[in-house]
């Protein structure tokens, strides 16, 4: 599946001209508050009518010249931010509320009440709900009506870092056990990080890249646009085994890591991130050093005080001041090593 | 002693009249008053002051104003009025012009009420449902009209107590015959007209007095249940 979109619209403040296309998986449309990312959505859904355009789903054509398909016909999923649930029905009659309109919706009412967790809430009204079952109520509710493509619009914004960490996790199952694309919007890293496998990466109505996250966040000139203390790279390892000592040994393809607080069975995939600002370079091998990850590495590519490396087939960044890339005369195709502090795990 | 031998015939007859003539009046425009009010609340049209302006009309007119202009377009001469006496309405001196008096005057105080209640539904809620799949009609039974309910108990209400006190457009319109297009107020104004009236007309007062703290009550009632629902 994919959903290809090309659309022109002009608004007061706002000149939207953006083209993309969005494969399975979860594509995040990511960028500053005000670039047009809901006007985006929106005009995909069928709820606002472009100047101009075409989107495109598995090659059913939603809008061109000469189609408009109303947001009844399109079936796409829509997960508000404000979540819209019907406040004079209960928890089940909103989720049963597009059964009777779509073919094959409500079919799997009890699969989805059951990953979502929604069982106790059915008869609950949404006002007596907490932001976070509002949401999960709200994605049940787009889930059960059938979609072809399931849309978020910043389904976290509105709640409190307690409740999205409680979201984050169905989230999580969503995308892994629900075969739906997913385009979600977002204006924050760690979502994106923790949910995307691609990005499309906007800026006052128009889209400056749109690729993989895992290039992105390795690329020195668009990993800045995550927000310049979230450059750095996310590279893939895998849990070799335990030291005595409780340290876990993880095999990258840049070679094997010693990390700590690892909670998963060995054998295990894990997502790691290291931050630019958490690398250093040593065009030795350097000596009495406090920290336990050093890899080799060669410089691939430098732009402003960001660094990429490669790892083997992985890409990295560093991020170091202009007056040490000249005093270490780093450019391209040099070899150096990387003195990695810190490395989280965002994902296993 | 029964309800039936403290009020006279007369009176009764007017009490009963006036009843069924509000009750009347307030059913039959309820319709046109939520369509009307769905107009001016969420469509942009040209017109849209011009219609706002006619529905407003008899809020701001005379009544004897209205009423005459009733009877110079309903009455049997007029030119409303003589195309429908050949299919058997009549609106002139009968109680159903009683009930069109009232509903007219009423109108605008019904659509106002129920015009505020569409403004307060989130049209977000009608998108969120449009994305499900369900077709615009079915939306609006479905969401806009449910979430409306104590608009339309409020506009309902107000037109009821309009008609139940209507007087100036009636008398009018339709005269003050006993058993005929005599409601509670016109049997008011008519007794107190008489010698040796007050007596009657102090026993309608109270009943204008209960039927009005009636409605008030249960529109309150009825407007708070359906608030507990949502």
């Amino acid at each position: 599946m994919s959903l290809s979109v090309a659309l022109r619209h002009a608004f007061p403040g706002l000149d939207l001209d953006v083209v993309f296309e969005a494969p399975s998986g979860v594509t995040a449309l990511f960028g500053p508050s005000g670039c047009g990312k809901s006007t985006t959505i929106n005009a995909i859904s069928g709820l606002l009518r472009p100047d101009s355009g075409r989107i495109a789903l598995d090659g059913r054509v939603l809008f061109d010249s000469g189609t408009n398909l109303s947001p009844q016909e399109r079936r796409i999923g829509y997960v508000f931010q404000d979540a819209r649930l019907f406040p004079h029905m209960t928890v089940e009659r909103n989720l049963r509320y597009p059964s009777r309109w779509r073919r094959n919706a409500g079919r799997d009412f009890d699969r989805i009440v059951k990953m979502l967790a929604l069982g106790p809430l059915l008869h609950r009204r949404p006002s007596t709900l907490s932001g976070g079952e509002k949401q999960r109520t709200a994605i049940g509710r787009a889930l059960l009506s059938d979609p072809a493509l399931l849309v978020m619009d910043e389904p976290l914004a509105a709640l409190d870092e307690g409740r999205k960490a409680e979201i984050m996790p169905w989230l999580e199952r969503l995308r892994d056990e629900v075969r739906l694309p997913i385009l979600y919007v977002s204006h924050s890293v760690p979502e994106v990080l923790r949910l995307a496998t691609t990005v499309v990466l906007m800026r006052k109505g128009r889209v400056i890249h749109a690729g993989s996250l895992r290039d992105i966040l390795a690329d020195p000139l668009l990993a800045p646009e995550l927000g310049a203390r979230e450059a750095g790279a996310l590279i893939q390892g895998r849990v070799d085994s335990y030291e005595p000592d409780g340290m876990a040994r993880v095999t990258t393809a840049g070679g094997t890591m010693l990390l700590q607080d690892i909670h998963v069975p060995a054998g295990s995939d894990l997502k790691l991130r290291i931050l630019a600002h958490e690398v250093i370079l040593s065009r030795t091998a350097p000596e009495g050093l406090s920290a336990l990850n050093v890899l080799p590495a060669s410089v691939t590519q430098i732009s402003g005080g960001l660094v990429q490396l490669a790892l083997g087939n992985e890409r990295m960044l560093a991020q170091i001041t202009p007056r040490s890339i000249e005093a270490l005369e780093l450019k391209p195709g040099i070899s150096c090593f990387a003195i990695i502090k810190s490395v989280s795990v965002v994902h296993s | 002693m029964s309800l039936t031998d403290w009020l006279g015939p007369q009176e009764w007859q007017a009490v009963v009249l006036s009843l069924r003539v509000s009750l009347v009046a307030t059913l039959v425009s309820l319709p046109f008053a939520t369509a009307v009010a769905w107009l001016l609340a969420r469509r942009q049209f040209p017109g849209h002051a011009f219609l706002s302006g006619i529905v407003h009309l008899p809020l701001i007119l005379p009544p004897v104003v209205v009423g005459y202009l009733l009877l110079i377009t309903f009455g049997t001469q007029g030119p409303v009025g003589s195309l429908l006496k050949p299919l058997g309405i009549v609106f002139a001196f009968r109680w159903t012009g009683a009930a069109l008096a009232a509903a007219i005057m009423g109108f605008p105080l019904m659509v106002r009420a129920i015009r505020l209640g569409f403004e307060a539904v989130d049209p977000k809620l009608e998108q969120a449902a449009a994305t499900l799949g369900a077709p615009r009609p079915w939306i609006f039974a479905t969401v806009t009209l449910p979430l409306i309910i104590p608009a339309l108990l409020a506009g309902a209400t107000l037109g009821f107590a309009k008609a139940m006190g209507e007087f100036g457009a009636t008398i009018t319109f339709v005269s003050n015959i006993p058993g005929q297009t005599q409601t509670l107020p016109s049997a008011i104004y008519a007794f107190l007209e008489t010698p040796g009236g007050e007596g009657p007309a102090m026993r309608l007062v109270l009943v204008s007095i209960v039927v009005a703290m009636g409605a008030v009550v249960l529109s309150e009632y009825l407007a708070r249940r359906a608030a507990s629902r949502t």
